[in-house]
């Protein structure tokens, strides 16, 4: 069935990965967590509204001005009116801005990602295909990429562009450093497969070049590229969210979790939630998603292996 | 050997260049004027022109960069007549906060990213390795799920909020450690050991982590080999053909890329050393972003780019020691 709907399919049919992700324990879990938090982000305005806080809305109502702000009630102003505590100083209530904040953590993450995928296919295939002084070309710039203290790098070109729409410069940033990674694997399984029997026999039949790339090479890539984007998601919630704990990435009063974290630096001691409750949401996405990453290669891994 | 090491050399200066090059272009093209943010509130277009002057900012681009790279090998001039400043090289420039010279601000700072740098890297080889291999020999144990479950959690936890969950435990809560503070070992090596315990653990987590299932893999490949097996066959005690055969070729692909993360703090462990206020090279990066002091941030950059690029290279050559599959060929 799966072979009759992707003519080009590897042995390793989607239905037997998802078979064996079915089956692990951690995996689901993962899964059902990230759906929560794809769920959350989605309906951050239903929540605002249920629970008539916005983001950005302020509750002095909710912290005690006299004790410099320190939210009223114990574990961070935890109350039926606020379920995941208030802010200290300006009692802006922290649900609304985990949800809001996960939009904005999710959407980079995810342009991040496609953006790398698209670059690092592109020019991985186009080294790995046409060869030759475009190989040399792109080979070069993935070792000078590579070679660069990419977060020092990062934090200084943010620093120095305009205040212009953060989001869009973080995507292209994060971007920038991170395709040479999944290029470098695409550039390698390029060059072997360019040189199978398979792709020999279709160039022999008069396949054009771009049926050359579609049809027979790319299908081929299509399980180490979804293993490869699945864990390079993780790493790009953390980037994202260093560089706004850092303060060059999303800036306020647009919501992130790591800029909710770095807001808490100097408030941990006395109120240790506003700290915690970000970091823990942040902990668990990476985590789900390292896990899914490493349950994934594990199921593709086993599927060449049979 | 000299002609590949030749060539090598020549490779690093050119991407030193271009990182040299890379960064000035992005100062030069797309940074607010320095000189306005130098000048303050009264400032008039007189004194921005003098202040740019002085600078050498009124310079065309390559102009500037020349002067920069020629400030690095041979010390530059900045200004004029009574104003005259010589630079003597390395020349970094001063940095426009403090006018300090932006050598002398890495240089003194340098020894605190070393220190943070080289416990924490102790601190992960020894429990990353070592848990590794205790998994690998027990592989399938209730240990080995327990070690590598934690592990994959471990990697998961970005290190400022690690930072901040040990702060809030150790410090606040049960008061086992004071806050960390910039003293000199001389001084009181207790105090001294206290306050850098929190930053070396912070930063070691992540890679003790990533460190332990690397080795965990690696040892676990190693085993299934049929030289292994061979080994085994002739009669050799299970220690005995761990130490001889397999941690050779297990731990040598961990050596390569221990090269490669320990080059990289050497520029600066940005976060950990913000977070816990260590006044080293990636404090001052963050705090030189933070007011947009460019020839700080661009020696922060060079200098990282530096560690990176010469760790590249000894890394290449400890390899060919390591493993004598691999001959250097001079090509």
């Amino acid at each position: 069935m799966a072979l009759a709907i992707h003519p080009g399919a590897p042995a390793t049919s989607g239905r037997r990965v998802a078979g064996v992700l079915l089956r692990d324990r951690g995996a689901v879990l993962s899964a059902a967590f990230l759906a929560l938090i794809v769920l959350m982000a989605l309906g951050a305005p239903l929540i605002s509204a249920i629970s008539g806080h916005g983001p950005n809305e302020f509750d002095t109502a909710a912290v005690n001005t006299d004790l410099g702000g320190v939210p009223h009630g114990a574990f961070g102003g935890i109350s039926a009116e606020h379920p995941l505590g208030v802010e200290p100083q300006n009692g802006r209530d922290i649900l609304a801005r985990i949800a809001y904040g996960a939009r904005v953590s999710l959407l980079i993450a995810a342009a991040a990602t496609a953006l790398t995928t698209l670059l690092g296919v592109v020019l991985g295939m186009l080294a790995g295909f046409v060869q030759g002084w475009v190989d040399q070309v792109i080979c070069r710039i993935m070792d000078f990429l590579m070679a660069f203290p990419a977060l020092i790098f990062m934090i200084a070109i943010l620093s120095s562009l305009p205040q212009g729409n953060r989001e869009v410069l973080l995507v292209l940033v994060i971007s920038g450093f991170g395709w040479p990674y999944l290029a470098r694997v695409v550039r390698g399984q390029t060059l072997t497969l360019v040189n199978r029997e398979f792709v020999e026999a279709a160039r022999a039949s008069g396949a054009s070049t771009g049926a050359l790339v579609f049809k027979e090479i790319l299908p081929n890539l299509r399980s180490s590229l979804i293993v490869m984007t699945t864990l390079a998601v993780p790493g790009y919630v953390g980037t994202e969210a260093g560089l706004s704990f850092l303060g060059v990435g999303v800036a306020p009063p647009t919501p992130s979790w790591g800029q909710m974290i770095a807001s808490s630096v100097g408030w941990y001691a006395v109120d240790p939630m506003y700290f915690a409750i970000p970091g823990t949401f942040l902990f668990l996405t990476v985590l789900s998603l390292t896990v899914l990453g490493d349950r994934l290669r594990a199921a593709f891994d086993a599927g060449e292996a049979s | 050997m000299a002609r590949y090491l030749a060539g090598r050399a020549a490779g690093v200066v050119v991407i030193l260049l271009l990182v040299c090059l890379f960064t000035f272009v992005i100062f030069f093209t797309l940074s607010p004027d320095p000189a306005v943010m130098i000048c303050g509130k009264t400032c008039t277009p007189e004194r921005i022109h003098q202040i740019r002057d002085a600078l050498g900012l009124n310079e065309p681009f390559l102009t500037q960069f020349f002067s920069f790279l020629i400030g690095i090998f041979a010390g530059r001039d900045y200004g004029e007549g009574a104003n005259l400043v010589h630079c003597a090289a390395p020349c970094l420039g001063y940095s426009f906060q403090t006018n300090q010279s932006v050598w002398d601000m890495v240089v003194e700072r340098l020894p605190v990213s070393a220190t943070v740098a080289i416990g924490a890297a102790v601190l992960w080889l020894l429990v990353g390795i070592a848990a590794g291999l205790v998994s690998a020999v027990k592989e399938g144990t209730w240990w080995d799920r327990a070690a590598m479950g934690l592990a994959l959690g471990g990697s998961s936890v970005p290190n400022y909020v690690l930072a901040l969950a040990l702060q809030y435990v150790l410090v606040v809560q049960l008061q086992v450690l004071p806050f960390p503070q910039a003293v000199a070992f001389g001084d009181d090596p207790v105090v001294w050991f206290q306050s850098y315990l929190m930053p070396w653990v912070v930063l070691a987590a992540g890679y003790a982590c990533l460190y332990a299932r690397l080795t965990r893999a690696n040892v676990i490949d190693t085993l299934a080999e049929n030289f292994m097996r061979t080994a085994r066959a002739k009669g050799l005690s299970p220690v005995l053909t761990m130490r001889r055969h397999a941690l050779r070729p297990a731990l040598t692909p961990i050596a390569t890329i221990f090269g490669m993360d320990f080059a990289a703090l050497l520029g600066g462990a940005l976060i950990t050393e913000t977070v816990f206020g260590l006044n080293g090279v990636g404090k001052m990066a963050a705090d030189s972003i933070a007011k947009n002091d460019q020839p700080v941030i661009m020696a922060v950059t060079l200098l990282a780019a530096f560690f990176v690029v010469v760790g590249n290279v000894v890394v290449d050559l400890v390899y060919t020691a390591l493993d004598p599959r691999v001959r250097i060929t001079a090509r």
